[in-house]
């Protein structure tokens, strides 16, 4: 074993890159699940968005439209879990999982011809002379713009959420659909839209991984990302800000266990690659004593009448 | 203007017509998106449908019907009591892995004795393997109140790891020239799940899987455990004041689940299967949850529904060497499925009104 050959600021700026990709799942179903949503087709969601975004990036030629591509992806797969649990009222739980089976079916027909292909690279963003500060300059100013995008929209949505009138109508939603509705609110309408930004951020995070973090395209290539990103939530409190934590902690244990495959540590590498979702079940269990932190409605059909 | 009215009872008649519902919408979703990969549609769904029953070569394929139709039904009817309860667990295929390690590696312990004993050993390890896997989420759940959903699907993923490692290491064949990949077990005859009836397809899974169907049937109908599942899924509140023990209730149907899903594992590793690979497990338990769906969580129902989507499987594979229709296309017609069952199932509950909404 030798562990010199992990070098601390490739590390780092790789624990950034493995990061992205949950954070942009984990804050989509962060705000839909702020809205009383739990859906559990994340896993889905990104997968078609992975596709998308990498078949759109090798036909055009152009990251940013396969980013854009991702997102659009995302949240049409989405509508479909928003027209079964909010227009025929299905179990939420069973319409996630339906997602998710349709989705990565879905995504392996979609990805057929694409197997092996490169996709085209998206630049690093030029920071000028701060991209030459030592050991600053390769870890924070030598990424791609998605990945900046990632942290502006953990910050937007912190302040979306406690800042602005949207947000507050959104958590009200979230935590009485009953009297949101009795308020005046379009409950189903609003519901919708956060359930078509959860798919459109999920769609992003999966694309990060065709595109940036892997980057190529086979099937099943997500690999329980969307599962990740839903247990970050609960590690998260259905707050962005350590959402964030959580996610470059689950980052760092990834990218640590790829490099400690790397280095040839004396552990085989099939438990090096557990670690990251034996960790995930450590820490829910950690974290599951404050409950009270979910939005009340979470996971309950709402229907007029009742 | 059409608005939705909930019915004061679940209909009876719907709760019925919806799967056959969901079907038909599939079939004529599944040939719309056959016709878009350039195939014919009606060739298509002929040949996934018609073909392994009814084709000329029906006598290999109707075996193949018992043997892809029976680890679905015995997961899904583990899980189907979960569902009802409200208890999800989604790691049916970890468990199914975990099944198979443990009953193969039993068995693979005795190599080469042969004895009677042995495959009976191997059915209460394969069991086990299984159980102890879902207890892990279940006993979670109760001393934590960690979610069921994501820990048993993070352990599908542990598991599969842990199959990679055992087929690359410890129950690696010895004399299989560095390959990856345990004994083959249809070469050991005390530890072989062979045909009972020679190509029937019937084999002990099989036989646990109708079995299980009957236990279930009892189990739901007849028992008061099955009315405390009932009950809790429907009314959590009116459960714990008559008297249901929720944490024993989660401990049992998580640990079912599991034994059953471990067991599906077994028969599979030691039967059609063979050994332990890295590609070992193809998604039953996955599957399995759309079975436990399609047959309205009903123990009879959950038998024809497993008969169904092992009758995609077998099609499927014919559609896809006989009209090069990909592989995905199934999974993706085994999701559609799913969906228009949940969209269908609206009716049960509710019903359509149309004219002006009055005002009460």
């Amino acid at each position: 074993m030798d562990l010199s050959v992990i070098n601390p600021v490739l590390f780092v700026a790789g624990f950034l890159v493995a990061a992205t990709p949950l954070i942009f799942a984990a804050l989509g179903e962060l705000v839909v699940e702020r809205s009383g949503v739990l859906n559990l087709g994340v896993e889905g969601m990104m997968i078609i968005g992975a596709i998308c975004g990498f078949a759109t990036a090798v036909e055009t030629g152009s990251p940013i439209l396969g980013f854009f591509a991702a997102a659009v992806g995302g949240a049409v797969l989405s509508l479909l879990f928003a027209f079964l649990t909010q227009i025929t009222l299905a179990n939420q739980v069973a319409s996630g999982l339906a997602l998710t089976l349709f989705g990565l079916g879905f995504s392996a027909l979609l990805g057929q011809r694409y197997v092996g292909v490169k996709p085209p690279r998206l630049a690093e963003v030029n920071f000028g002379p701060l991209h030459d500060i030592p050991v600053l300059g390769p870890v924070l100013f030598s990424h791609d713009i998605i990945l900046y995008l990632g942290l502006v929209l953990v910050a937007a949505v912190w302040a979306g959420l406690k800042f602005t009138r949207a947000g507050l109508v959104l958590r009200a939603v979230g935590e009485n659909h009953d009297a949101a509705h009795a308020l005046g609110y379009k409950v189903v309408r609003i519901r919708t839209l956060a359930i078509m930004f959860g798919g459109a951020c999920a769609g992003l995070g999966g694309a990060y991984i065709s595109l940036i973090r892997v980057p190529q395209w086979t099937e099943g290539m997500t690999a329980g990302v969307g599962w990740i990103a839903l247990a970050l939530v609960v590690f998260a409190s259905w707050k962005p800000w350590r959402l964030l934590l959580g996610a470059y902690l689950f980052g760092g244990i990834t990218q640590l266990q790829l490099n400690l495959q790397g280095a040839g540590v004396a552990i085989p590498v099939e438990y090096l690659a557990m670690s990251p979702y034996v960790i995930t079940i450590l820490v829910l269990v950690v974290l599951s004593a404050d409950k009270n932190a979910a939005p009340a409605s979470l996971g309950r059909t709402f229907h007029a009448s009742s | 203007m059409v608005r939705l009215e909930k019915r004061p009872q679940p209909s009876r008649a719907f709760s019925w017509a919806t799967p056959i519902l969901a079907v038909i919408a599939t079939m004529i979703f599944g040939g719309l998106l056959f016709a878009a990969l350039g195939k014919d549609p009606v060739a298509s769904i002929q040949t996934i449908f018609w073909e392994p029953l009814f084709g000329d070569f029906a006598f290999y394929y109707r075996p193949q019907l018992l043997i892809k139709g029976a680890p679905l039904v015995l997961i899904a009817i583990g899980l189907s009591l979960g569902f009802k309860a409200g208890i999800w667990n989604i790691g049916a295929e970890g468990q199914y892995i975990m099944g198979a390690i443990f009953g193969a590696a039993a068995g693979l312990a005795f190599y080469p004795t042969q004895s009677v004993f042995i495959f009976p050993l191997m059915v209460v390890a394969g069991a086990f393997g299984g159980w102890i896997w879902a207890m892990i989420p279940a006993v979670l759940k109760v001393r934590f109140g960690t979610n069921e959903i994501l820990v048993s699907l993070m352990l599908v993923y542990v598991a599969e790891q842990f199959l990679a490692s055992m087929s690359l290491g410890l129950l690696k064949n010895p004399e299989g020239f560095g390959f990856p990949g345990s004994r083959n077990l249809q070469q050991y005859a005390s530890a072989h799940n062979g045909e009972l009836i020679a190509g029937s397809g019937m084999h002990w899974g099989v036989a646990a899987a109708l079995i299980a169907v009957i236990f279930a049937y009892v189990l739901l109908t007849r028992h008061r455990l099955g009315f405390a599942i009932r009950v809790t899924g429907q009314a959590p509140k009116a459960a714990r004041f008559s008297g249901v023990n929720p944490t024993r209730l989660v401990l049992f149907c998580m640990g079912v689940s599991g034994l059953l899903a471990g067991l599906a594992g077994l028969f599979e590793v030691a039967g059609p299967a063979g050994q332990i690979t890295i590609d070992f497990n193809v998604g039953y338990g996955f599957t399995a949850i759309i079975v436990a769906f399609l047959g309205r969580l009903h123990p009879i129902g959950i038998l024809l529904a497993g008969g169904l989507l092992a009758l995609t499987y077998i099609g499927g594979d014919i559609a896809q060497s006989q009209l090069g229709l990909p592989a995905a296309a199934i999974q993706v017609f085994q999701g559609m499925l799913l969906f228009f069952l949940l969209a269908f199932d609206l009716f049960t509950q509710f019903r359509l009104r149309f004219g002006q909404a009055e005002v009460i």
